[in-house]
Protein backbone atom coordinates (compact mmCIF):
# COMPACT_ATOMS: atom_id res chain seq x y z
CA UNK A 1 0.00 0.00 0.00
CA UNK A 2 1.02 3.43 -0.93
CA UNK A 3 1.32 4.86 3.06
CA UNK A 4 3.65 2.33 4.23
CA UNK A 5 6.35 3.71 1.35
CA UNK A 6 8.93 6.06 2.57
CA UNK A 7 8.30 9.19 1.30
CA UNK A 8 10.79 9.50 -1.03
CA UNK A 9 8.99 6.60 -3.38
CA UNK A 10 5.48 8.69 -2.43
CA UNK A 11 7.90 11.64 -4.69
CA UNK A 12 8.73 9.18 -6.94
CA UNK A 13 5.30 8.32 -8.00
CA UNK A 14 3.87 11.59 -7.61
CA UNK A 15 6.96 13.14 -10.16
CA UNK A 16 6.03 10.42 -12.83
CA UNK A 17 2.41 11.78 -12.87
CA UNK A 18 3.49 15.10 -13.08
CA UNK A 19 6.11 13.76 -15.91
CA UNK A 20 3.10 12.84 -17.53
CA UNK A 21 1.30 15.96 -17.14
CA UNK A 22 4.49 17.67 -18.88
CA UNK A 23 3.81 15.57 -21.99
CA UNK A 24 0.00 16.45 -22.04
CA UNK A 25 0.75 20.12 -21.34
CA UNK A 26 3.21 19.76 -24.34
CA UNK A 27 0.71 18.29 -26.52
CA UNK A 28 -1.75 21.10 -25.72
CA UNK A 29 0.61 24.32 -25.66
CA UNK A 30 0.08 26.26 -29.04
CA UNK A 31 3.06 29.39 -28.02
CA UNK A 32 6.60 28.51 -29.02
CA UNK A 33 8.15 30.34 -25.76
CA UNK A 34 5.66 28.28 -23.51
CA UNK A 35 6.46 24.83 -25.16
CA UNK A 36 10.18 25.24 -24.21
CA UNK A 37 9.54 26.32 -20.81
CA UNK A 38 7.39 22.80 -20.08
CA UNK A 39 9.79 21.00 -21.70
CA UNK A 40 12.62 22.42 -19.34
CA UNK A 41 10.32 21.39 -16.62
CA UNK A 42 9.95 18.27 -18.39
CA UNK A 43 13.57 18.00 -18.04
CA UNK A 44 13.76 18.96 -14.37
CA UNK A 45 11.20 16.94 -13.26
CA UNK A 46 13.27 13.62 -14.82
CA UNK A 47 16.09 15.05 -13.27
CA UNK A 48 14.60 15.21 -10.05
CA UNK A 49 12.93 11.95 -10.18
CA UNK A 50 15.95 10.34 -11.41
CA UNK A 51 17.77 11.51 -8.00
CA UNK A 52 14.92 10.31 -6.03
CA UNK A 53 15.92 6.93 -7.83
CA UNK A 54 19.51 7.04 -7.30
CA UNK A 55 18.83 7.32 -3.51
CA UNK A 56 16.22 4.87 -3.22
CA UNK A 57 18.62 2.31 -5.25
CA UNK A 58 22.08 3.31 -4.66
CA UNK A 59 23.04 3.44 -7.68
CA UNK A 60 25.55 6.26 -7.60
CA UNK A 61 26.20 7.02 -11.39
CA UNK A 62 22.38 8.26 -11.41
CA UNK A 63 23.48 11.14 -9.27
CA UNK A 64 25.52 11.91 -12.58
CA UNK A 65 23.29 11.40 -15.45
CA UNK A 66 20.60 13.36 -13.18
CA UNK A 67 23.11 15.98 -13.28
CA UNK A 68 23.87 15.64 -16.92
CA UNK A 69 20.18 16.11 -17.47
CA UNK A 70 19.92 19.36 -15.88
CA UNK A 71 23.02 21.05 -17.55
CA UNK A 72 21.57 19.48 -21.16
CA UNK A 73 17.81 19.39 -21.20
CA UNK A 74 17.23 22.11 -18.24
CA UNK A 75 19.42 24.68 -19.42
CA UNK A 76 21.75 24.18 -22.80
CA UNK A 77 18.58 22.96 -24.71
CA UNK A 78 15.97 25.31 -23.73
CA UNK A 79 18.63 28.28 -23.94
CA UNK A 80 19.37 27.25 -27.65
CA UNK A 81 16.17 26.72 -28.43
CA UNK A 82 15.20 29.94 -26.76
CA UNK A 83 18.18 31.96 -29.13
CA UNK A 84 17.37 30.49 -32.08
CA UNK A 85 13.66 31.33 -31.65
CA UNK A 86 14.29 34.88 -30.78
CA UNK A 87 16.89 35.29 -33.66
CA UNK A 88 13.89 33.92 -36.34
CA UNK A 89 11.71 36.49 -34.82
CA UNK A 90 9.26 33.86 -34.21
CA UNK A 91 8.45 33.67 -30.68
CA UNK A 92 5.35 35.47 -30.38
CA UNK A 93 4.46 32.97 -33.05
CA UNK A 94 1.36 30.80 -32.78
CA UNK A 95 1.18 27.09 -33.49
CA UNK A 96 -1.81 25.84 -33.84
CA UNK A 97 -2.94 22.08 -32.76
CA UNK A 98 -5.69 20.85 -34.84
CA UNK A 99 -8.00 19.42 -33.24
CA UNK A 100 -6.88 20.11 -29.31
CA UNK A 101 -9.62 17.63 -28.07
CA UNK A 102 -8.97 14.69 -30.31
CA UNK A 103 -5.31 15.23 -29.36
CA UNK A 104 -6.12 15.23 -25.94
CA UNK A 105 -8.50 11.82 -26.24
CA UNK A 106 -6.11 10.16 -28.70
CA UNK A 107 -3.36 10.58 -25.72
CA UNK A 108 -5.25 9.18 -22.93
CA UNK A 109 -5.80 6.26 -24.64
CA UNK A 110 -2.49 5.75 -25.65
CA UNK A 111 -1.47 6.42 -22.00
CA UNK A 112 -3.85 3.49 -21.38
CA UNK A 113 -2.44 1.44 -24.08
CA UNK A 114 0.93 1.44 -22.62
CA UNK A 115 -0.41 0.41 -19.71
CA UNK A 116 -1.40 -2.79 -20.74
CA UNK A 117 2.01 -3.05 -22.93
CA UNK A 118 3.67 -2.92 -19.82
CA UNK A 119 1.44 -4.82 -17.79
CA UNK A 120 3.62 -8.62 -17.93
CA UNK A 121 6.83 -6.36 -16.88
CA UNK A 122 5.49 -5.04 -13.74
CA UNK A 123 4.52 -8.40 -12.84
CA UNK A 124 8.35 -9.26 -12.87
CA UNK A 125 9.75 -6.71 -11.08
CA UNK A 126 9.60 -5.87 -7.64
CA UNK A 127 11.25 -2.48 -7.22
CA UNK A 128 9.12 1.27 -6.67
CA UNK A 129 9.63 1.99 -9.87
CA UNK A 130 7.93 -0.54 -11.92
CA UNK A 131 5.08 1.07 -11.82
CA UNK A 132 6.80 3.89 -13.34
CA UNK A 133 7.63 2.17 -17.11
CA UNK A 134 4.26 2.73 -17.96
CA UNK A 135 4.44 6.05 -17.77
CA UNK A 136 7.82 6.20 -19.32
CA UNK A 137 6.59 4.30 -22.72
CA UNK A 138 3.49 6.95 -22.49
CA UNK A 139 5.78 9.86 -22.75
CA UNK A 140 7.93 7.99 -25.43
CA UNK A 141 4.11 7.75 -27.57
CA UNK A 142 2.91 10.96 -26.63
CA UNK A 143 6.08 12.49 -28.02
CA UNK A 144 6.00 10.96 -31.08
CA UNK A 145 2.30 11.65 -30.81
CA UNK A 146 3.49 15.40 -31.03
CA UNK A 147 5.86 14.70 -33.78
CA UNK A 148 2.71 13.60 -36.01
CA UNK A 149 0.45 16.30 -35.12
CA UNK A 150 2.37 18.99 -35.38
CA UNK A 151 3.33 20.80 -38.53
CA UNK A 152 6.07 23.84 -37.58
CA UNK A 153 9.57 22.77 -37.30
CA UNK A 154 10.03 23.94 -34.29
CA UNK A 155 7.40 21.93 -32.20
CA UNK A 156 8.22 19.18 -33.74
CA UNK A 157 12.10 19.23 -32.52
CA UNK A 158 10.33 19.86 -29.20
CA UNK A 159 8.28 16.90 -29.47
CA UNK A 160 11.40 14.33 -30.64
CA UNK A 161 13.53 15.94 -27.30
CA UNK A 162 10.60 15.05 -24.80
CA UNK A 163 10.48 11.41 -26.86
CA UNK A 164 14.40 11.17 -25.70
CA UNK A 165 13.17 12.50 -22.24
CA UNK A 166 10.25 9.57 -22.02
CA UNK A 167 13.28 7.17 -23.02
CA UNK A 168 15.94 8.43 -20.46
CA UNK A 169 12.96 7.70 -17.86
CA UNK A 170 12.38 4.63 -19.39
CA UNK A 171 16.06 3.61 -18.92
CA UNK A 172 16.00 4.72 -15.24
CA UNK A 173 13.01 3.07 -14.20
CA UNK A 174 13.25 0.16 -15.51
CA UNK A 175 16.67 -0.89 -15.47
CA UNK A 176 18.34 2.08 -12.95
CA UNK A 177 19.94 3.80 -16.02
CA UNK A 178 22.18 2.47 -19.07
CA UNK A 179 26.03 2.09 -18.40
CA UNK A 180 27.63 5.34 -17.99
CA UNK A 181 29.87 5.21 -21.56
CA UNK A 182 26.17 4.55 -23.27
CA UNK A 183 24.37 7.53 -21.13
CA UNK A 184 27.24 9.53 -22.56
CA UNK A 185 27.16 9.02 -25.98
CA UNK A 186 23.47 9.49 -25.87
CA UNK A 187 23.80 13.47 -24.28
CA UNK A 188 26.48 13.89 -26.52
CA UNK A 189 23.96 12.96 -29.47
CA UNK A 190 21.17 15.21 -28.26
CA UNK A 191 23.60 17.72 -28.21
CA UNK A 192 25.23 17.72 -31.82
CA UNK A 193 20.99 17.41 -32.37
CA UNK A 194 20.20 20.16 -30.90
CA UNK A 195 22.84 22.01 -33.13
CA UNK A 196 22.16 20.18 -36.38
CA UNK A 197 18.59 21.11 -35.54
CA UNK A 198 18.69 24.92 -35.17
CA UNK A 199 21.20 24.73 -38.43
CA UNK A 200 18.38 22.98 -40.09
CA UNK A 201 15.72 25.47 -39.10
CA UNK A 202 17.75 27.78 -40.80
CA UNK A 203 18.09 25.81 -44.06
CA UNK A 204 13.99 25.23 -44.41
CA UNK A 205 13.37 28.50 -43.55
CA UNK A 206 15.62 30.06 -46.72
CA UNK A 207 14.18 26.87 -49.29
CA UNK A 208 10.25 27.56 -47.82
CA UNK A 209 10.33 30.97 -46.56
CA UNK A 210 8.46 28.95 -43.50
CA UNK A 211 8.85 26.92 -40.94
CA UNK A 212 5.70 24.66 -41.53
CA UNK A 213 7.41 21.69 -42.73
CA UNK A 214 3.98 20.24 -44.34
CA UNK A 215 5.25 22.25 -47.09
CA UNK A 216 7.82 20.15 -48.08
CA UNK A 217 5.08 18.00 -48.99
CA UNK A 218 3.92 19.97 -51.96
CA UNK A 219 5.56 19.29 -55.11
CA UNK A 220 5.15 22.97 -56.91
CA UNK A 221 6.36 25.90 -55.11
CA UNK A 222 2.85 27.45 -55.23
CA UNK A 223 -0.86 26.25 -54.98
CA UNK A 224 -2.23 25.60 -58.86
CA UNK B 1 -31.99 5.26 20.12
CA UNK B 2 -30.48 8.29 21.92
CA UNK B 3 -27.83 8.03 19.83
CA UNK B 4 -29.49 8.34 17.02
CA UNK B 5 -31.19 11.05 17.41
CA UNK B 6 -28.11 12.98 18.47
CA UNK B 7 -26.45 12.03 15.25
CA UNK B 8 -29.90 13.45 13.60
CA UNK B 9 -29.81 16.67 15.69
CA UNK B 10 -25.70 17.14 15.09
CA UNK B 11 -26.78 16.68 11.25
CA UNK B 12 -29.56 19.66 11.11
CA UNK B 13 -27.51 21.59 13.18
CA UNK B 14 -24.96 20.99 10.67
CA UNK B 15 -27.01 22.21 7.60
CA UNK B 16 -28.42 24.91 9.47
CA UNK B 17 -24.56 26.29 10.24
CA UNK B 18 -23.38 25.80 6.61
CA UNK B 19 -26.89 27.93 5.49
CA UNK B 20 -26.37 31.19 7.82
CA UNK B 21 -22.05 31.06 6.97
CA UNK B 22 -22.41 30.92 3.43
CA UNK B 23 -23.07 34.85 3.17
CA UNK B 24 -20.13 34.80 5.67
CA UNK B 25 -18.04 33.31 3.19
CA UNK B 26 -18.54 35.26 0.72
CA UNK B 27 -17.81 38.03 2.88
CA UNK B 28 -14.84 37.18 3.55
CA UNK B 29 -13.55 36.65 0.18
CA UNK B 30 -15.06 39.92 -0.87
CA UNK B 31 -13.36 41.81 2.16
CA UNK B 32 -9.68 40.29 1.29
CA UNK B 33 -10.56 40.75 -2.68
CA UNK B 34 -10.66 44.86 -1.18
CA UNK B 35 -7.87 44.73 0.69
CA UNK B 36 -5.13 43.02 -2.14
CA UNK B 37 -6.99 45.93 -3.91
CA UNK B 38 -5.80 48.74 -1.65
CA UNK B 39 -9.82 50.11 -1.44
CA UNK B 40 -11.63 49.62 2.30
CA UNK B 41 -13.85 46.87 2.30
CA UNK B 42 -17.38 46.78 3.47
CA UNK B 43 -18.12 44.71 6.62
CA UNK B 44 -18.45 41.45 6.89
CA UNK B 45 -21.67 41.45 7.88
CA UNK B 46 -22.90 43.07 4.25
CA UNK B 47 -23.80 40.29 2.65
CA UNK B 48 -26.56 39.41 5.19
CA UNK B 49 -27.50 43.19 5.47
CA UNK B 50 -27.79 42.68 1.48
CA UNK B 51 -30.19 39.57 1.81
CA UNK B 52 -32.54 41.14 4.40
CA UNK B 53 -33.01 44.14 2.60
CA UNK B 54 -34.08 41.82 -0.87
CA UNK B 55 -36.24 40.01 1.41
CA UNK B 56 -37.96 43.08 2.98
CA UNK B 57 -38.47 44.77 -0.73
CA UNK B 58 -41.10 44.35 -3.27
CA UNK B 59 -41.15 41.60 -5.59
CA UNK B 60 -41.93 42.44 -8.98
CA UNK B 61 -42.21 39.68 -11.74
CA UNK B 62 -42.78 40.43 -15.28
CA UNK B 63 -46.70 40.37 -16.90
CA UNK B 64 -44.89 37.38 -19.46
CA UNK B 65 -43.42 35.35 -16.87
CA UNK B 66 -44.79 31.96 -16.27
CA UNK B 67 -45.33 29.93 -13.08
CA UNK B 68 -41.72 28.10 -13.29
CA UNK B 69 -40.26 31.84 -12.94
CA UNK B 70 -41.96 32.03 -9.45
CA UNK B 71 -41.58 28.13 -8.51
CA UNK B 72 -37.42 28.07 -9.94
CA UNK B 73 -35.98 30.21 -6.91
CA UNK B 74 -37.38 28.10 -4.66
CA UNK B 75 -36.70 24.67 -6.10
CA UNK B 76 -32.57 26.20 -6.55
CA UNK B 77 -32.59 27.10 -3.12
CA UNK B 78 -34.09 23.59 -2.06
CA UNK B 79 -31.83 21.76 -4.05
CA UNK B 80 -28.71 23.28 -2.95
CA UNK B 81 -29.79 23.24 0.69
CA UNK B 82 -30.38 19.79 0.55
CA UNK B 83 -26.98 19.54 -1.20
CA UNK B 84 -25.28 21.16 1.68
CA UNK B 85 -26.72 18.46 4.11
CA UNK B 86 -24.98 15.89 1.93
CA UNK B 87 -21.29 17.36 2.38
CA UNK B 88 -19.51 16.66 5.74
CA UNK B 89 -18.79 20.61 7.51
CA UNK B 90 -18.19 19.24 10.77
CA UNK B 91 -18.56 15.78 11.41
CA UNK B 92 -18.72 12.20 9.26
CA UNK B 93 -21.07 9.61 9.44
CA UNK B 94 -23.79 11.32 10.08
CA UNK B 95 -27.18 10.24 8.81
CA UNK B 96 -27.97 12.97 6.23
CA UNK B 97 -24.22 11.57 4.91
CA UNK B 98 -25.56 7.82 4.50
CA UNK B 99 -28.34 8.63 2.66
CA UNK B 100 -26.81 10.29 -0.51
CA UNK B 101 -23.38 9.81 -1.78
CA UNK B 102 -21.26 12.61 -4.56
CA UNK B 103 -23.53 11.50 -7.54
CA UNK B 104 -26.40 13.04 -6.25
CA UNK B 105 -24.14 15.28 -4.90
CA UNK B 106 -23.57 16.61 -8.69
CA UNK B 107 -27.43 15.20 -9.37
CA UNK B 108 -28.41 18.27 -6.88
CA UNK B 109 -26.34 20.89 -8.20
CA UNK B 110 -27.89 19.42 -12.09
CA UNK B 111 -30.92 20.32 -10.59
CA UNK B 112 -30.51 23.48 -9.52
CA UNK B 113 -28.73 24.85 -12.84
CA UNK B 114 -31.37 23.16 -14.42
CA UNK B 115 -33.88 25.27 -13.71
CA UNK B 116 -31.53 28.50 -13.06
CA UNK B 117 -31.56 28.18 -16.89
CA UNK B 118 -35.05 27.46 -17.72
CA UNK B 119 -35.84 30.57 -15.31
CA UNK B 120 -33.50 32.87 -17.23
CA UNK B 121 -35.19 31.71 -20.55
CA UNK B 122 -38.89 32.29 -19.36
CA UNK B 123 -39.12 35.77 -19.68
CA UNK B 124 -37.72 36.23 -23.07
CA UNK B 125 -35.20 38.91 -22.60
CA UNK B 126 -31.61 38.71 -24.30
CA UNK B 127 -29.80 38.36 -21.22
CA UNK B 128 -31.51 35.66 -19.85
CA UNK B 129 -31.38 33.27 -23.02
CA UNK B 130 -27.75 34.27 -23.34
CA UNK B 131 -26.80 33.50 -19.70
CA UNK B 132 -28.86 30.04 -19.66
CA UNK B 133 -27.03 29.33 -23.41
CA UNK B 134 -23.16 30.26 -21.60
CA UNK B 135 -24.09 28.24 -18.70
CA UNK B 136 -25.35 25.54 -19.93
CA UNK B 137 -22.31 24.76 -22.60
CA UNK B 138 -20.08 25.94 -19.61
CA UNK B 139 -21.79 23.20 -16.91
CA UNK B 140 -21.38 20.47 -20.14
CA UNK B 141 -17.77 20.67 -20.48
CA UNK B 142 -17.41 21.38 -16.23
CA UNK B 143 -19.42 18.33 -15.24
CA UNK B 144 -17.25 15.71 -16.99
CA UNK B 145 -14.21 16.68 -15.37
CA UNK B 146 -16.11 16.76 -12.07
CA UNK B 147 -17.36 13.46 -12.35
CA UNK B 148 -13.93 12.29 -13.14
CA UNK B 149 -12.39 13.67 -10.45
CA UNK B 150 -15.35 12.38 -7.90
CA UNK B 151 -14.86 9.09 -9.52
CA UNK B 152 -10.65 9.17 -8.50
CA UNK B 153 -11.41 9.90 -5.11
CA UNK B 154 -14.18 6.72 -5.09
CA UNK B 155 -11.57 4.41 -6.73
CA UNK B 156 -9.22 4.79 -3.95
CA UNK B 157 -11.20 4.58 -1.29
CA UNK B 158 -13.57 2.03 -3.01
CA UNK B 159 -17.02 3.92 -2.53
CA UNK B 160 -18.70 6.85 -3.53
CA UNK B 161 -19.80 7.88 0.00
CA UNK B 162 -18.41 11.60 1.07
CA UNK B 163 -17.86 10.41 4.72
CA UNK B 164 -16.11 7.21 3.36
CA UNK B 165 -13.85 8.90 1.51
CA UNK B 166 -13.08 11.27 3.94
CA UNK B 167 -12.97 8.36 6.74
CA UNK B 168 -10.67 6.51 4.21
CA UNK B 169 -7.97 9.49 3.88
CA UNK B 170 -8.28 9.66 7.70
CA UNK B 171 -6.97 5.97 8.50
CA UNK B 172 -4.48 6.74 5.39
CA UNK B 173 -2.31 9.38 7.13
CA UNK B 174 -0.21 11.66 5.71
CA UNK B 175 0.81 10.45 2.37
CA UNK B 176 1.50 11.90 -1.22
CA UNK B 177 -1.11 10.61 -3.83
CA UNK B 178 -0.55 11.46 -7.50
CA UNK B 179 -4.02 11.04 -7.72
CA UNK B 180 -5.48 13.25 -5.24
CA UNK B 181 -2.95 15.89 -6.45
CA UNK B 182 -4.57 16.07 -9.68
CA UNK B 183 -7.84 15.78 -8.58
CA UNK B 184 -7.30 18.49 -6.21
CA UNK B 185 -6.40 20.72 -8.96
CA UNK B 186 -8.84 19.57 -11.36
CA UNK B 187 -11.73 20.41 -8.54
CA UNK B 188 -10.62 23.89 -7.90
CA UNK B 189 -10.60 24.55 -11.40
CA UNK B 190 -14.10 23.04 -11.76
CA UNK B 191 -15.37 24.97 -8.52
CA UNK B 192 -13.62 28.26 -9.90
CA UNK B 193 -15.97 27.88 -13.15
CA UNK B 194 -19.34 26.26 -11.57
CA UNK B 195 -19.21 28.92 -8.71
CA UNK B 196 -18.72 31.75 -11.66
CA UNK B 197 -15.52 33.36 -10.31
CA UNK B 198 -12.78 35.29 -12.08
CA UNK B 199 -11.35 33.79 -14.97
CA UNK B 200 -15.04 32.23 -15.66
CA UNK B 201 -17.27 34.70 -14.91
CA UNK B 202 -17.12 38.14 -12.47
CA UNK B 203 -19.65 37.81 -10.03
CA UNK B 204 -18.74 41.47 -8.66
CA UNK B 205 -20.31 43.09 -11.86
CA UNK B 206 -24.07 43.62 -13.63
CA UNK B 207 -24.84 44.47 -17.27
CA UNK B 208 -21.52 43.13 -18.66
CA UNK B 209 -21.86 41.53 -22.01
CA UNK B 210 -19.45 38.70 -20.59
CA UNK B 211 -21.88 37.62 -18.02
CA UNK B 212 -23.31 34.23 -17.69
CA UNK B 213 -24.85 34.11 -13.43
CA UNK B 214 -25.99 37.41 -13.59
CA UNK B 215 -27.15 37.31 -17.00
CA UNK B 216 -29.59 34.68 -15.98
CA UNK B 217 -31.10 36.31 -12.46
CA UNK B 218 -31.54 39.56 -14.11
CA UNK B 219 -35.12 39.55 -13.99
CA UNK B 220 -35.19 38.85 -10.49
CA UNK B 221 -36.22 40.86 -7.38
CA UNK B 222 -36.91 40.69 -4.20
CA UNK B 223 -36.94 38.28 -2.33
CA UNK B 224 -36.48 35.57 -5.54
CA UNK B 225 -33.46 37.43 -5.70
CA UNK B 226 -32.40 36.79 -2.14
CA UNK B 227 -32.78 32.71 -2.86
CA UNK B 228 -31.12 32.88 -6.18
CA UNK B 229 -28.13 34.90 -4.31
CA UNK B 230 -27.88 32.84 -1.09
CA UNK B 231 -28.05 29.56 -2.99
CA UNK B 232 -25.15 30.90 -5.41
CA UNK B 233 -22.90 31.66 -1.66
CA UNK B 234 -24.26 28.35 -0.19
CA UNK B 235 -22.60 26.65 -3.40
CA UNK B 236 -19.64 28.56 -3.61
CA UNK B 237 -19.58 27.83 0.12
CA UNK B 238 -19.95 24.01 -0.46
CA UNK B 239 -17.37 23.46 -3.16
CA UNK B 240 -15.04 25.08 -0.34
CA UNK B 241 -16.10 22.59 2.35
CA UNK B 242 -15.60 19.96 -0.43
CA UNK B 243 -12.22 20.86 -1.50
CA UNK B 244 -11.33 20.92 2.34
CA UNK B 245 -12.61 18.35 3.98
CA UNK B 246 -11.71 15.51 1.13
CA UNK B 247 -7.99 16.32 0.56
CA UNK B 248 -7.63 17.72 4.17
CA UNK B 249 -9.81 16.44 6.48
CA UNK B 250 -7.46 16.31 9.62
CA UNK B 251 -9.53 18.40 12.44
CA UNK B 252 -13.19 16.69 11.28
CA UNK B 253 -15.16 15.06 14.05
CA UNK B 254 -15.30 11.36 14.09
CA UNK B 255 -17.68 10.62 16.33
CA UNK B 256 -20.16 13.08 18.96
CA UNK B 257 -18.27 14.67 21.74
CA UNK B 258 -18.19 18.17 22.74
CA UNK B 259 -14.64 18.56 22.34
CA UNK B 260 -13.85 16.43 18.94
CA UNK B 261 -16.88 18.92 18.06
CA UNK B 262 -15.31 22.33 19.02
CA UNK B 263 -12.31 21.04 17.59
CA UNK B 264 -13.91 20.29 14.36
CA UNK B 265 -15.51 24.20 14.17
CA UNK B 266 -12.22 25.50 14.79
CA UNK B 267 -10.66 23.24 11.90
CA UNK B 268 -12.86 23.74 9.28
CA UNK B 269 -12.92 27.48 10.04
CA UNK B 270 -9.31 28.03 9.45
CA UNK B 271 -9.63 26.10 6.39
CA UNK B 272 -11.93 27.86 5.08
CA UNK B 273 -10.54 31.25 5.87
CA UNK B 274 -7.47 30.03 4.08
CA UNK B 275 -8.96 29.08 1.09
CA UNK B 276 -11.26 32.16 0.81
CA UNK B 277 -7.98 34.01 0.81
CA UNK B 278 -6.64 31.39 -1.75
CA UNK B 279 -9.44 32.39 -3.42
CA UNK B 280 -9.36 36.33 -2.99
CA UNK B 281 -5.45 36.02 -4.34
CA UNK B 282 -6.32 33.83 -7.57
CA UNK B 283 -9.51 36.23 -8.73
CA UNK B 284 -6.82 39.06 -7.72
CA UNK B 285 -3.92 37.78 -10.01
CA UNK B 286 -5.85 36.02 -13.04
CA UNK B 287 -7.92 38.55 -15.80
CA UNK B 288 -11.00 37.32 -16.73
CA UNK B 289 -11.28 35.37 -19.74
CA UNK B 290 -12.68 35.63 -22.81
CA UNK B 291 -15.69 33.20 -23.04
CA UNK B 292 -14.31 31.49 -26.00
CA UNK B 293 -10.99 30.70 -24.33
CA UNK B 294 -13.32 28.73 -21.09
CA UNK B 295 -13.43 25.00 -23.27
CA UNK B 296 -9.57 25.17 -22.96
CA UNK B 297 -9.61 26.01 -19.25
CA UNK B 298 -11.77 23.22 -19.05
CA UNK B 299 -10.28 21.14 -21.06
CA UNK B 300 -7.37 21.33 -18.58
CA UNK B 301 -9.76 20.39 -15.94
CA UNK B 302 -10.83 17.35 -17.93
CA UNK B 303 -6.77 16.56 -18.59
CA UNK B 304 -6.71 16.79 -15.09
CA UNK B 305 -8.95 14.90 -13.76
CA UNK B 306 -8.35 12.10 -16.51
CA UNK B 307 -4.58 11.93 -15.59
CA UNK B 308 -5.33 11.67 -11.90
CA UNK B 309 -7.51 8.77 -12.50
CA UNK B 310 -4.90 7.09 -14.94
CA UNK B 311 -2.04 7.63 -12.28
CA UNK B 312 -4.18 5.98 -9.37
CA UNK B 313 -4.50 2.94 -11.82
CA UNK B 314 -1.03 3.02 -13.16
CA UNK B 315 0.97 4.09 -9.87
CA UNK B 316 -1.10 3.17 -7.00
CA UNK B 317 -2.65 0.01 -7.60
CA UNK B 318 -0.57 -2.23 -5.72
Amino acid sequence: MLNQLPLYQQAILTLAAMILFSSFALLAQNRVLAMIHVFAWQGLLVALTTTFVAYDSGAHHLYFSAALTVALKVLFIPWLLHRLVRRMGIDREMHEVGHPAMVLMTAAALVIFCYYVAQPIHQLSTSITRNTIAISMAVVVLGLLMLITRNKAVSQVIGFMSLENGLFFAAVAATNGMPMVVELGIAFDVLVAAVIFGVFFFHIRDSIDSLDVAQLNQLAEHDQ
Amino acid sequence: MNEDLNAWLLALVQTGTFVLLAPLFSGWVKRVKCWLQNRRSPSLLQPYRDLWRLFGKETLVSYTASPLFRIAPYIIAGSTLLAAAVVPLLAVNLPTAAIADVIVLAGFFALARFFLALAGMDVGTAFGGMGSSREMTLSALAEPAMLIAVFTLAMVASSTNLSTVINHTLADGMVLRPSFLFALLSLILVAMAETGRIPVDNPATHLELTMIHEAMILEYSGRHLALVEWAAQLKLMIYGVLIANIFFPWGIATHLNGSVLFIAVAAIGIKLLVLGTALALGESMLAKMRLFRVPAFLTLALTLALIGLLSHIILEVN
